[in-house]
């Protein structure tokens, strides 16, 4: 069965959508990424993507970039981010590595499911990965039982919708908007339209990432979205050094958002 | 005959194409695609709307038309026989991709992209750009078919390559500096992209190379390979026979595949790919992809590249922008591990001797990335002579000439700048040191080893040879 998805099956149950933050290890540094992922984790974040440092994010914007950047330079990698799977485990969220693929690939796909399997991982978010090229992480995570969560897009066929949901397990992703991560003043519809679209196709929750900066936002996504996913405000608010007491107030920002939104079906 | 000369337009005979990669762009296992979801749909209208350009009689009738009236195409083949004197007594064949318009081979693809371009419908362009050459091509081919062009360069590179910026704004293109990571080709492939993923409704990105995912390795590979097609038929021309040795610099790898292509089932011709080695491969100071690095992913397909531990990618170092890049297209990995072609290091200096050995020997100024290959012949020609036998005969592509990188050589060789005297200068003659002399006067130059000196300004025939 999938952690990830009894986790926001849970928050639908309570008519609500899931919360899921997401933060880099290694920024400021590998203890600090862990303190902010814990912080998320107590002002209410549900699911923690735990983000693997990678020197050419060409999904991320300028902000994940930034942050990112200072963790590479560190010679953070891999390696790092069971420690920070376990913390966020242990503080009550559910952890989903979020990693561009050559980490994974140089990691070493069977070994790196084994890891993050025995730290208690759900399972990974693979942003350069379709599943049309992962033969060996649908093995791999076959054989471990993790999550794999690729990525819809607006631009998708309905081809390739439905031939895309078919290989997730956890929840389906949903890029709200075309283009690159970053907050943005408006969440527009595009979002609201791919998720109607991919509900046709598949009975996963779907959740939205790309946009999302405030509890507002997250109200307004919530309201059509299984789960909300943020990453580029908080990664601000620990570039703008507000530590983790600034996440935990976002948390707390964000989750009251998603629990505006009231009955949902 | 038809490259030589070009037939009525559209009735021309496809030359035979390499069975790889497979329909999804996989070349044994390298290639295919690893980008995000929000980009298939534009490569897989890019991969249609090109299959179905490639075969269209009026595409192929107008891509002839510019290669030959734009272009200037077919591109020249020059024997040069005092620059052979350095290499080993072999017979040197230049492939002279730098008379073409702009300057290198760059221009070959991008009026191809430029029509595809055209074709779907998109009225701007993005690229990416390293020396500059790639970003000048893209630009003059915007400006030829009124398409709106956005550049996107590294910082560093701006700074090596002044004269390319220059050339872009000139011909209408915004040239973006990129700031982030290394300053140099990778990031702006990552800018590039982000462009792209934000504005795919309305743009297309023409990409400079053989690399990226599918379709760019296999459509910009038969965009280049009138490189070889037509050197295969000129060589065969002038010589009666096939050259010995194909040699060609890689960076992506656009150039080496586009002459490599015609003669990959020609098993008696040897593939000599010279990657950029900097400083030297073992000083971990280069950008040699495939003879110093290992096979992941990079900028949306599998092939070898620099990375660590981590898999993160390792910046290269190259005195060449246009081969400064850590990765590789994957054809050129695949026909690595076929043993179908080799791949060699060939360092700055070696690079720079042999830039300066063409200028001298044969009034020809290559481009610092090109200079590699000449090396590459200047090494491989003096290890076919120390083996004995025929004289062999070498087949270079001289990718792109070297205007772009007088700046870059002056410095190198230590050559004064253009400027007025300084005060520095005024201080220098007080103190009784003489001021600048001026362009090639620097009473300072370091010699380069086995580079023509000052001293010896026409160089002698054994120029280069004591290295
Ligand atoms: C003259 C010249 N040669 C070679 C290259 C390297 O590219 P490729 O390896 O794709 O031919 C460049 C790239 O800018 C170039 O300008």
């Amino acid at each position: 069965m999938s952690r990830l998805q009894d986790r926001i099956s849970a928050a639908r149950a309570e008519g609500r959508a899931a919360l899921i933050a997401y933060l880099p290890v290694g920024y400021p540094d590998v203890p600090g990424s862990i303190e902010a992922m814990v912080a998320a984790v107590e002002g209410g974040a549900d699911v923690v993507e735990v983000g693997v440092p990678y020197s050419d994010p060409g999904m991320d914007g300028p902000t994940i970039q930034q942050a990112v950047d200072v963790a590479v330079r560190a010679g953070i990698g891999l390696r790092d981010v069971f420690g920070a799977v376990r913390a966020v485990a242990a503080a009550g969220a559910v952890p989903v590595v979020m990693s561009y693929w050559n980490p994974i690939e140089r990691y070493g796909v069977d070994r790196f499911a084994d890891d993050l399997a025995a730290a208690g991982g759900a399972g990974a978010i693979t942003p350069d990965l379709i599943p049309d090229e992962a033969a060996p992480w649908l093995a791999a995570t076959d054989r471990t039982g993790l999550d794999r969560v690729f990525l819809v897009a607006p631009s998708s066929t309905d081809a390739r919708l439905a031939s895309t949901v078919a290989a997730c397990r956890g929840f389906v992703y949903a890029a709200s908007t075309m283009g690159v991560t970053g907050t943005r003043a408006t969440v527009g519809d595009a979002a609201e339209r791919l998720v109607t679209r991919t509900r046709q196709v598949t009975r996963l929750p779907v959740c939205v990432g790309l946009g999302v900066s405030d509890g507002d936002q997250a109200a307004e996504v919530g309201a059509f979205a299984d789960g909300v996913i943020v990453g580029s405000a908080y990664v601000r608010t620990l570039l703008d050094g507000r530590g983790p007491d600034g996440v935990r107030a976002l948390s707390a920002d964000l989750a009251a958002g998603v629990r505006r939104v009231g009955a949902r079906t | 005959m038809t490259a030589l000369h070009p037939p009525a337009p559209g009735v021309r005979d496809l030359p035979a194409r390499p069975e790889w990669p497979d329909a999804t762009g996989h070349f044994g296992p390298y290639g295919g695609r690893f980008v995000p979801e929000a980009l298939i749909a534009a490569l897989d209208e890019l991969t249609e709307a090109y299959e179905a350009m490639r075969l269209d009689p009026a595409f192929l009738a107008e891509f002839d038309r510019l290669q030959r009236d734009y272009t200037g195409r077919p591109s020249a083949l020059t024997d040069v026989p005092r620059f052979a004197e350095h290499c080993g007594g072999a017979r040197v064949l230049l492939k002279r991709e730098d008379l073409n318009h702009t300057g290198s081979h760059k221009i070959n693809n991008v009026l191809g992209q430029a029509l595809l371009t055209q074709r779907i419908g998109k009225s701007r362009v993005i690229a990416e750009t390293g020396a500059g050459q790639h970003g000048v091509a893209t630009a003059t081919a915007a400006a030829l078919m009124g398409l709106s062009c956005t550049i996107y360069m590294g910082e560093e590179d701006t700074r090596r390559q002044a004269l390319n910026v220059a050339r872009m704004r000139l011909l209408g293109a915004e040239v973006i500096p990129v700031t982030t990571g290394s300053r140099t080709l990778k990031d702006a492939i990552n800018e590039a992209f982000r462009d792209w993923v934000t504005n795919v409704a309305t743009t297309n990105y023409v990409f400079g190379t053989v690399a990226g995912p599918h379709p760019f390795p296999a459509m910009v590979r038969d965009f280049q390979r009138v490189i070889g097609d037509e050197a295969r038929e000129q060589v065969l021309e002038r010589c009666g026979r096939l050259p010995d040795v194909v040699l060609a610099c890689v960076g992506g790898g656009s150039n080496a595949i586009g002459i490599f292509t015609a003669f990959v089932p020609d098993a008696a011709v040897r593939l000599v790919g010279l990657e950029a080695g900097g400083d030297g491969v073992q000083t971990g100071r280069h950008a040699a992809s495939i003879t110093g690095g290992d096979p992941g992913v990079l900028h949306g397909a599998r092939s070898y590249l620099l990375q660590d531990e981590n898999g993160q990618t390792i910046e290269s170092h190259s005195i060449s922008a246009g081969l400064d890049y850590p990765g590789v297209g994957p054809e050129h990995s695949y026909l690595h591990d076929l043993g179908r072609a080799e791949y060699r290091p060939v360092t700055d200096e070696q690079a720079m001797e042999a830039f300066a050995l063409l200028c001298r020997t044969e009034g020809i100024i290559p481009a610092i990335e090109s200079a590699h290959a000449l090396a590459g012949a200047m090494q491989v020609g003096r290890e076919l002579a120390e083996q004995g036998g025929s004289q062999p005969l070498l087949l270079v592509n001289l990718s792109g000439r070297g205007d772009k990188d007088v700046e870059t050589a002056s410095a190198w060789f230590g050559l004064g700048d253009h400027t007025a005297p300084t005060d520095a200068d005024d201080r220098a003659v007080e103190a009784g040191r003489g001021a600048d002399p001026g362009p090639g006067l620097d009473t300072d130059q370091q010699p380069t080893e086995g580079a023509v000196s000052n001293d010896d300004a026409v160089a002698g025939p054994d120029a280069g040879q004591q290295a």
